[in-house]
């Protein structure tokens, strides 16, 4: 399987995908206000990395890296279910998830 | 062969010996307040096991042989492996026999004493600990463990003259000796640091073995031996550290009787005599703690003649019978020195728990002044008390008049000057002992109706072991009768092997012929009795009473106020110390301490105050931030 993947796909598509993943990522990040679309823009930064684990793993014939991104998932999983909660319950309080709006903890 | 096995079915008597007392502690400290009174039978209890157990080592340990084993190694590094373990000689079993036997008869007789006293529990728990702290102090075989011991009775001795912490004056005493016994104690462990680092070990037998390898008289052990008799003169109340002692009798009776007068304040003459060899190899030292001991002895009688309290007079006496000791340490007569050790732990003992009987008849008064007559109404008491006064005078055939004359004899032989000086010390003694006694059990009583009405002969408890003590003042001396009366000196044959490597550096024994002993004994009684018909004619034929304090004058107002020492220790050490410690405190702690700690603390204020700006609460920043963050980092890690 590893030649088949190798030759319709050589490793650097691979990374410039998820290079272009995580920018958008790093992008929305950065530029949206809305805290349910930044978390989003979170996770595509984690699945970027985790696509460039599965790659490099299986250019180097070794399934150590595509077993470590199972647990990523289950973890990230785990995360979003936290984070949305949180989420729903700041809107819920708020009425906005704007994090412009959410600035009270400060100095 | 047999000795060894002899020795080796001695080990575990030897090692639980001093549990016991500590067991005691811990149950009376522990569950006093469930015991009551039961304590006290309890923590008295202990002692006489260890004193059978004391008895039975004195029995069975095989003629000269001495027991050294090590418990558990301690510290260990480098070279040095300082061990944790008992010597069981011939000196340590008679200190052991001294300190259970006596304490065990003073543990009895505080049942009695303080029976009311609300601390009752607390009081045997303290007891307890200082018997086993004397106990660790004198079957040491290192100065280390020696050294455990030493501060432990210290600590004991604090403890029990603070007894009546409500009270300010008492909590000041215990200060006071606490306080002047870490100035002898920095002597001891001065000392004790020359010896690790010059023979690299600590225990009796290295330190020995090293120091003969050195000749005789070299300035390191002169050094260390002078070092060792600081800690000496701190414990055992020697001038100038000895203003501790009378101030010490602040604690309940039957403390200055057994840490105060009986063991803790004789163990810097036993810790000497322990280092005999040591003292014998530095003539210079010896020359130094002979007189030290001599002044002490001549200083503190002259000061006795003057007080008025019961104890106070009793305290002086001690401090001056512990210079007798010194002086003849110094002689090199290391037996002679440790014969009158035991002598005055019964005598004294006794003189002090007598005084306590009649403090408990006075409900509480100690002054002198008050008391007279009391014969008739506390007779056993007075009876015991005559019989002490008469060994400390030296009055044959008292325990006092063999150790004292003994001490005296050395003195004439050797040293003539000596022997004047502490013959007139005697005379003072036995001056001073028959005012005490002649104030207080003579005439007719000066004290209020009240006070008549209510003295009373003490409870059986604090009779009896008054009884027995005075059964052994009376009769100790016949261990240590002198060559003329045709007896073996018991005492100084038994201690013989313990002293034997130190007789080769002390030149020849000066042997008296008899006619000189004779001659020697003939003045020391004629004096004392010339002193105590001195007492009779002053205090019974003329009905001489001291003076009110504020009526004395001249010398005898210096006497009376302890020539001034206590002040003149005021004025030249303690004010100038808080004088300089007010400096200290402007200029070292206000002005540059504080400036470090001020500014740190500004520093780190400031530091807060300007970086909390950046907790702007807006998210977008923080997550900005963060890449950036991490963009560096990448950009470190790529390039490094």
């Amino acid at each position: 399987m590893n030649t088949v993947v190798e030759q319709a796909n050589p490793q650097n598509w691979y990374l410039l995908l998820s290079t272009i993943l995580f920018s958008i990522g790093v992008m929305g990040v950065l530029m949206r206000r809305n805290a349910l679309i930044i978390l989003m823009c979170v996770e595509l930064m984690l699945n970027s990395v985790n696509l460039l684990l599965v790659s490099f793993s299986a250019y180097a014939g070794n399934t150590d890296g595509q077993v470590f991104v199972f647990f990523i998932m289950v973890v990230a999983a785990a995360e979003v279910a936290v984070g949305l909660a949180l989420l729903v319950s700041i809107y819920r309080n708020i009425g906005t998830t704007d994090i412009d709006v959410l600035s009270k903890l400060k100095w | 062969m047999d000795n060894f096995l002899a020795l080796t079915n001695l080990i575990i008597p030897a090692s639980l010996l001093a549990l016991f007392p500590l067991l005691g502690f811990f149950v009376t400290a522990l569950f006093g307040k469930y015991l009551k009174h039961a304590a006290g039978w309890i923590a008295s209890g202990m002692i006489l096991i260890s004193f059978s157990i004391s008895l039975y080592l004195f029995m069975n340990l095989p003629g000269e042989a001495a027991l050294n084993f090590n418990l558990f190694d301690w510290i260990k590094w480098g070279s040095v492996n300082l061990s944790f373990g008992i010597l069981i000689d011939h000196l340590s079993l008679i200190m052991l026999l001294v300190v259970t036997g006596i304490g065990f008869l003073i543990h009895i007789y505080s049942i009695g004493y303080m029976h009311h006293d609300e601390g009752f529990t607390r009081f045997f728990s303290y007891l307890n600990l200082f018997i086993f702290f004397m106990l660790v102090l004198v079957m040491a075989n290192s100065y280390l463990v020696m050294f455990i011991g030493w501060e432990g009775v210290g600590l004991c001795s604090y403890l029990l003259i603070g007894f009546w912490f409500k009270n300010d004056a008492f909590n000041d005493a215990a200060k006071k000796a606490f306080i002047m016994n870490r100035i002898g104690d920095l002597g001891f462990l001065m000392g004790m640091f020359l010896m690790l680092f010059h023979f690299g070990g600590l225990d009796y037998t290295t330190v020995n073995a090293a120091a003969q390898a050195l000749p005789l008289g070299n300035t390191l052990i002169v050094s260390i031996t002078l070092f060792l008799f600081i800690g000496a003169m701190g414990k055992s109340a020697q001038l100038p550290l000895y203003t501790w002692l009378p101030d010490a009798m602040a604690g309940p009776t039957p403390v200055s009787a057994l840490i105060h007068a009986a063991t803790m304040v004789t163990a810097g003459i036993y810790m000497i005599a322990r280092s005999n060899i040591l003292y014998a190899m530095a003539p210079f030292t010896m020359e130094v703690v002979m007189w030290v001991g001599v002044a002490t002895s001549i200083f503190a009688a002259i000061i006795g003649m003057k007080q008025n309290d019961i104890k106070k007079v009793l305290a002086y006496s001690t401090v001056s019978q512990l210079g007798l000791m010194f002086a003849a340490l110094g002689m090199g007569a290391f037996e002679s020195g440790m014969f009158h050790v035991v002598t005055h732990a019964f005598f004294k003992a006794l003189l002090f728990l007598g005084a306590g009987s009649v403090i408990h008849a006075m409900g509480g008064a100690q002054d002198i002044r008050q008391m007279g007559g009391l014969a008739k109404y506390i007779k056993i008491t007075w009876f015991t008390f005559l019989i002490a006064t008469l060994a400390i005078s030296g009055i044959f055939p008292f325990a006092g008049f063999f150790s004292k004359d003994e001490i005296l004899a050395v003195a004439f032989a050797s040293h003539k000057e000596v022997w004047i000086l502490l013959s007139i010390s005697s005379m003072i003694t036995a001056f001073y002992m028959f005012r005490l006694f002649f104030l207080t059990f003579n005439t007719s009583f000066r004290g209020t109706e009240e006070q008549k009405h209510h003295l009373h002969e003490s409870p059986i408890t604090m009779t009896l072991p008054l009884s027995i003590l005075a059964v052994f003042a009376a009769i100790a001396g016949f261990w240590g009768m002198p060559a003329v009366f045709g007896q073996t000196h018991f005492f100084a044959a038994y201690l013989a092997p313990v002293f034997e490597g130190s007789k080769q550096y002390l030149g020849e024994a000066h042997e008296a012929s008899h006619a000189t002993e004779w001659m020697l004994m003939g003045i020391a009684t004629v004096a004392a009795l010339f002193s105590i018909a001195v007492a009779y004619a002053l205090y019974i034929s003329k009905k001489w009473l001291p003076e009110a304090d504020e009526e004395t004058t001249g010398f005898a107002k210096w006497v009376a106020n302890k020539f001034y020492i206590d002040e003149f220790y005021d004025k030249v050490i303690v004010k100038p110390l808080l004088v300089v410690s007010d400096i200290f405190f402007v200029l070292i702690d206000k002005l540059i301490i504080d400036l470090i700690v001020m500014a740190t603390a500004w520093i780190v204020g400031f530091t807060g105050r300007t970086i909390r700006l950046a907790q702007t609460g807006n998210t977008g920043l923080y997550i900005f931030a963060m890449v950036i963050g991490m963009m560096v980092l990448m950009f470190f890690q790529l390039v490094y």
